[in-house]
């Protein structure tokens, strides 16, 4: 399979990365190089083989559902872009 | 003092030759000239490590001194340390302050060492020469004109270039072995869940990893022996008794068998390299061991898979960066979602946008199964391959890169090309296995040359005695640049 220029503007749209028409006909390019590096698994048939997502595939621990952090909003928020009481402020998105 | 190992440093420091200060601003001169020219480090902060030094002076006068105590360990900056700038080579975090400390710092700090500043990085990790930092490249100390290898190539360097004992870094495909490789000196990536990743940030969580480097395998063990152990905050780490990485080096390697795969040796290594692992292989020899073919057949396939799973991993790590809660936020937008978009366009770099639009495909509808899930299982055969190589040896060797530090620029305008510069260490991150590098020689250009040992699933300490026995009877581990 091929990669198209829709592709990537979809794929960034999805990621939330601006790409104007330049940036996009550049990446094209070098995704389709690393696709078809990608596609060299296709030749190996792997039906019956059950994924492998941990290299230990242990099953993750479970913790008491207890609250185990301090409050530390503070020290958080020191280094947030724009903070107003105690608040995270982001452009409107309900009108 | 420019070339103590940890113990001999400490032994100077016990016996009040020196102080831990003294040590702090002997090394911090280093970083200040020669550190400055190589661009190993992110940031310096001469009066935050001068305190620390002071802290460990006062604890070796009580008496309360450890292993580590007053020995100065550079970190990649990539692990959040409680009021330094944690930037993990991205504009993204070009200006923000850790306000915790990860997991190793905190082992560190426990221990006493002095943090000697926080080093050069590939962005977010990505990469295997150290040039995709927005801080810019490192320079190998060997020459100037060659990367050292990456993603942890400041910490490769500062080693190499005696500007600190001992650093840390992180390895998710390569990135402690690599650059450990090019620049000479020894790294170590542990069994995947040993060292906790609380607070080092995320780059492809199920193959990230966390190791030391050093100039000697016994220093790699002392810094181990802190940086390992349990810690509930990382939802991974192993629940394991305590071990002791050092207990094994003195042991004699007669006997041991170790497993040379076929296909590490078939093609694609230059001369120079194949002739230093063919040396280290007969040094073997002569200590003993007895070598034995074995095969790593889907070992191609590593860094095809890897290249699915990493960036599927890092899509979705790396969308925390969204500009509300930390890290850069675009001056101008139009809406929430135009702040997201301008944000995480200006934040990133060329090669972490890439990876991240490599992920959000592989994982999108329609295209799961083909990609993700096929990688998944093709992981799984790569770490079996292992598991039956590991019935007919104790360790494996070979070369840790097909290469030695390749120029500036030289690979950097082609992904795919940088990409198979880790062919033979990714497959031991997909496995989740230890692995190691350390020096066995050099190439005509008098670069180095990179040894890799590969152990069984915690397998460290055994490890470790295979390097340490190769440094007794060698001595590449004591070279060091000049100029240095």
């Amino acid at each position: 399979m091929s990669l198209t220029l829709d592709d990537v503007k979809r794929i960034a749209h999805l990621a939330r990365i601006e790409v104007d028409a330049k940036e996009a006909a550049q990446v094209l390019g070098q995704l389709s190089g690393i696709f078809a590096l990608i596609g060299e698994m296709q030749a190996v048939d792997t039906d019956g083989v059950e994924p492998m997502s941990h290299a230990q595939d242990l099953m993750l621990r479970l913790r008491e559902d207890a609250v185990t952090e301090v409050d530390q909003h503070t020290a958080f928020q020191a280094i947030a872009p724009q903070v107003e009481a105690d608040l995270y402020l982001v452009p409107k998105v309900i009108e | 003092m420019l070339n103590y190992t940890i113990r001999q440093l400490t032994a100077e420091l016990a016996a009040k030759r020196v102080s831990s200060v003294e040590v702090a601003e002997f090394f911090l001169k280093r970083i200040n000239t020669l550190g400055k020219a190589l661009n190993a480090f992110i940031s310096v902060d001469e009066e935050k490590t001068l305190a620390a030094a002071a802290a460990a002076d006062r604890l070796i006068a009580a008496g309360k001194a450890g292993p580590l105590t007053g020995v100065p360990v550079a970190h990649k900056d990539i692990f959040c340390a409680n009021g330094w700038k944690t930037t993990c080579g991205s504009k993204m975090l070009a200006n923000f302050i850790a306000p915790y400390d990860a997991h190793v710092i905190e082992q560190f700090n426990a221990a006493g060492s002095v943090i000697a500043g926080k080093t050069n990085m590939d962005e977010f990790a990505m990469g295997s020469s150290n040039e995709t930092s927005f801080f810019g490249p490192v320079r190998n100390p060997w020459n100037t004109e060659t990367v050292p290898g990456g993603s942890s190539g400041g910490s490769a360097a500062a080693v190499a270039a005696r500007l600190t004992p001992v650093a840390t870094g992180t390895d998710t495909g390569g990135s402690i072995r690599q650059p450990a490789a090019l620049t000479g000196i020894c790294g170590l990536k542990p069994t995947y869940g040993v060292v906790s990743r609380y607070g080092m940030i995320a780059f492809a969580s199920s193959l990230d990893q966390a190791g030391p480097f050093a100039k000697t395998a016994e220093d790699l063990a002392l810094m181990l022996n802190a940086m390992a152990g349990f810690d509930a905050r990382d939802s991974t780490s192993l629940q394991r008794e305590g071990e002791d990485y050092t207990r094994d080096l003195v042991k004699p390697l007669a006997g041991l068998r170790v497993g040379l795969p076929r296909e590490f040796f078939a093609e694609g290594m230059a001369p120079d390299v194949a002739k230093a692992i063919d040396e280290a292989i007969a040094q073997y020899k002569k200590l003993g061991c007895e070598m034995v073919e074995v095969s790593l057949p889907n070992m191609k396939l590593s860094v095809p898979v890897y290249y699915v799973l990493a960036p599927a991993e890092a899509s979705s790590n790396l969308s925390r960066f969204d500009g509300v809660r930390y890290g850069h936020r675009a001056p101008e937008y139009s809406d929430l979602i135009d702040m997201y978009n301008k944000s995480r366009a200006q934040g990133f770099g060329a090669e972490v946008k890439r990876r991240i639009l490599i992920g959000t495909y592989v994982l999108s509808h329609g295209y799961y199964d083909a990609y993700y899930i096929k990688a998944q299982k093709l992981r799984r055969l790569i770490a079996q391959d292992f598991t039956e190589a590991f019935k007919q040896c104790d360790v494996i060797l070979g070369p840790t890169s097909p290469g030695t530090a390749f120029k500036i620029g030289e690979k950097s305008g082609d992904p795919v090309q940088m990409y198979l510069s880790d062919i033979y260490t990714i497959a031991v991150n997909l496995a989740g296995l230890p692995g190691m590098s350390l020096p066995c020689g050099f190439d005509s250009a008098k670069l180095p040359v990179g040894l890799q040992l590969i152990g069984n699933y915690f397998g460290e300490a055994k490890m470790l005695n295979v390097a340490h026995q190769y440094q007794l009877a060698t001595d590449w581990h004591q070279r060091m640049p000049q100029g240095s």
